[in-house]
């Protein structure tokens, strides 16, 4: 059997904000803005001591409007660029996020959510801000939103955003908690050869010819970085395929349909979940982030019990993978979310839920983990009720 | 020799593209628009090397109109993205121009920090004392007594003094100069931005349209007047005593220190990290 033999020295014993910050910098990150918060600072003091050792910066700003500011403008100038906040932080940011939805400028935002609304429970653990990421900005929007459950995939999906945010151009938020971020787990980083980096697409004519917002066969015009040579406008405003403002119907219409084109014509690429023993499962589990460990650990135990008890793990949460999570409902005859809020995501699933199966829950918001053993008892009343 | 005004529209603004313009007749905007493209042509800056940003409000819709790299951000936050942009490629020249409602109320946190930080960026503020673009609300600068469509009864607030709030913040230059006063104009932004180090210059502008209606100078001659007469050279201000100074406003280069620039201190600091 080929497996890859281990060094000692690739196995890390690191935390999920340390691991966000080494999967940034594997995937070209150079900037970083931020503002203090916990528990995502750790990721800024991180960046604080690595950034000018990779030729990169680091920059602590004064607030978190102008962390998220520096960050679009730094990826204006072409640098791959991120920010790291929590809950409060969050949702100062909501404004400029708008700003990069519409003028389409790649960037990351790692949100380690804390229990709100408001100050809240700092710093417990949370999954309150799944909707905020999807709808805190004004008006209909593209945007990505993963969900980490693991130090591995803080690493790991971290490359993923700033891949998808590079090649969709769209501002793409990565979501933990402080069980994630400050849990600390023994992983091995990849290699820089066994993962895929991906870039912005850049444009290949001549400036005269460059055309900033042209619709191309993907929905994702070629973004050329200020000082490269190509003049042009970026605005928060709807503009035409110039960059200009518009008010003009036959403009502003297919501008916002290519917006949204873009992103589904990516659903494949951009929707990932994960299966665990789903195969027969007549009761399935749909959980994301650190819940979806707690949730594997309870699959097992029920399993164990005689139960057919499947998972399905969300990794992407918007666009919501609506396919993946069909696919399961239809084989299901019930189905239990458990989640660290009221329901935000059971919203989604019920939402999709063509087939008329009860949709169980477990919410908790009092900053407390959701615990295998909760999510068994989950299981045992859904498969008993 | 300044260029011929109509060469310079032709080298320098969008010319086929974007005009005509949001403006009003007797609004200062396109004024000081001028100036900073006579000093960017006094210096002979590269197009593409010049970054042009701006916030939002009537003096927001400036980087539209020029030839530059140009951003049009959010209210208040130009600042922020310049210092992302001046960050990434410091090669760049980076203005920022924003209103007064822009750059000191929802911007003042901004302001500040940029002028503490001291990147070398040029920041132009057209200070019209008024929020043009929304209907004539009163601004962080509208002068206390002023009527505003927020201050129907006058304004009981109390103006910010832009220039020496970024004096005390930490700027490397700050002129205060006016859009009647157009020649010193001209020399000021070519000043600061050449200067090495964050830079302000003020430019009291006009609004006729906002400002001046509802303070009994309803037309642009009334408001240049106004301007002539309020403005005090910084020499001349220096032998006045405060109560001669009052309601008035001093025009003239108020700082030119040399202080360490952010950039710089960030390059030492990657050298030594990377030795």
């Amino acid at each position: 059997m080929a497996s890859r033999r281990l060094k000692p020295r690739d196995a890390r014993l690191i935390m999920g904000n340390e691991a966000v910050v080494e999967g940034a910098i594997f995937a070209g990150c150079r900037f970083f803005a931020g503002y203090p918060i916990t528990p995502a600072s750790e990721i800024a003091e991180l960046f604080a001591e690595r950034m000018p050792k990779v030729g990169g910066v680091f920059i602590q700003m004064e607030d978190e409007i102008a962390s998220l500011g520096a960050v679009i403008g730094a990826s204006i100038a072409g640098a791959k660029a991120m920010t790291a906040t929590s809950g409060p932080g969050f949702s100062l940011m909501q404004e400029n996020l708008g700003f990069a939805c519409l003028a389409e400028v790649p960037c990351v935002i790692v949100d380690v959510m804390r229990a709100g609304p408001s100050t809240g429970l700092p710093t417990s653990p949370s999954q309150g801000d799944v909707l905020q990421a999807r709808w805190g900005t004004h008006g209909d929007h593209p945007i990505i939103v993963l969900a980490a459950s693991s130090t591995l995939e803080c690493f790991t999906l971290t490359v993923k955003a700033f891949n998808l945010s590079e090649k969709y151009r769209v501002p793409v938020i990565l979501l933990s908690d402080a069980i994630v971020a400050h849990m600390r787990e023994t992983v091995v980083l990849p290699n820089s050869d066994e993962l895929e980096i991906v870039d912005r697409p850049k444009p290949k004519m001549p400036p005269e010819w460059y055309i900033p917002y042209q619709d191309t066969g993907t929905g994702v015009p070629p973004m050329a970085a200020f000082g490269d040579g190509y003049r042009y406008h970026i605005t928060g405003l709807i503009h035409d395929v110039r960059g200009f403002p518009t008010q003009r119907e036959d403009e502003i219409n297919p501008f916002m349909e290519r917006l949204f084109r873009k992103i589904t014509q990516g659903f494949k690429e951009i929707c990932m979940t994960e299966g665990y023993m789903l195969e027969d499962a007549e009761y399935n589990v749909i959980a994301y982030g650190s819940v979806a460990r707690a949730a594997l650990r309870a699959v097992s135990d029920a399993r164990m019990k005689g139960y057919k008890v499947g998972l399905l793990k969300l990794i992407t949460l918007f666009p919501f993978p609506k396919k993946e999570v069909q696919e399961v409902l239809k084989n299901s005859k019930a189905v239990l979310v458990p989640e660290m809020n009221l329901g935000q995501i059971r919203r989604e699933v019920k939402r999709v839920n063509d087939f008329m199966i009860p949709i169980h829950k477990i919410n908790r918001v009092d900053g407390k983990l959701i615990t295998p053993k909760d999510i068994l008892g989950g299981i045992e009343a859904m498969i008993g009720g | 020799m300044p260029e011929p005004v109509t060469k310079l529209i032709h080298k320098y603004l969008r010319h086929d593209k974007k005009f005509p313009h949001v403006w009003c007749p007797g609004c200062g905007n396109g004024i000081v628009l001028g100036s900073l493209i006579r000093a960017i042509d006094h210096l002979e800056l590269k197009k593409d090397e010049v970054v042009l940003v701006s916030g939002i409000g009537c003096s927001g819709r400036m980087s539209v109109y020029v030839d530059f790299n140009t951003l049009h951000t959010t209210h208040g936050r130009a600042l922020t993205f310049a210092t992302g942009i001046k960050l990434v490629k410091p090669e760049l020249t980076v203005i920022v121009v924003m209103g007064d409602g822009d750059a000191l109320s929802i911007g003042g946190n901004h302001f500040i920090h940029a002028a503490r930080r001291n990147l070398d960026i040029t920041a132009i503020i057209v200070n019209n004392q008024i929020y043009g673009m929304t209907g004539g609300q009163f601004s962080s600068t509208t002068p206390y007594g002023a009527y505003a469509t927020t201050a129907p009864y006058g304004n009981i607030e109390h103006a910010f003094p832009i220039s020496e709030l970024a004096v005390v913040a930490g700027s490397s230059f700050v002129a205060r100069g006016t859009v009647y006063h157009v020649q010193s104009l001209d020399e000021m932004i070519k000043r600061a931005i050449e200067k090495k180090g964050f830079s302000v210059v003020e430019v009291i502008s006009t609004c006729p349209t906002q400002f001046g209606r509802k303070n009994k100078m309803p037309d642009p001659v009334s408001m240049m007047l106004y301007l002539k007469e309020k403005a005090v050279k910084k020499e001349k201000a220096d032998t006045m005593d405060k109560k001669e100074l009052e309601g008035r406003f001093v025009i003239g280069v108020l700082a030119d220190v040399e202080k360490p620039v952010y950039m710089e201190d960030y390059g030492i600091i990657k050298e030594k990290c990377q030795l």
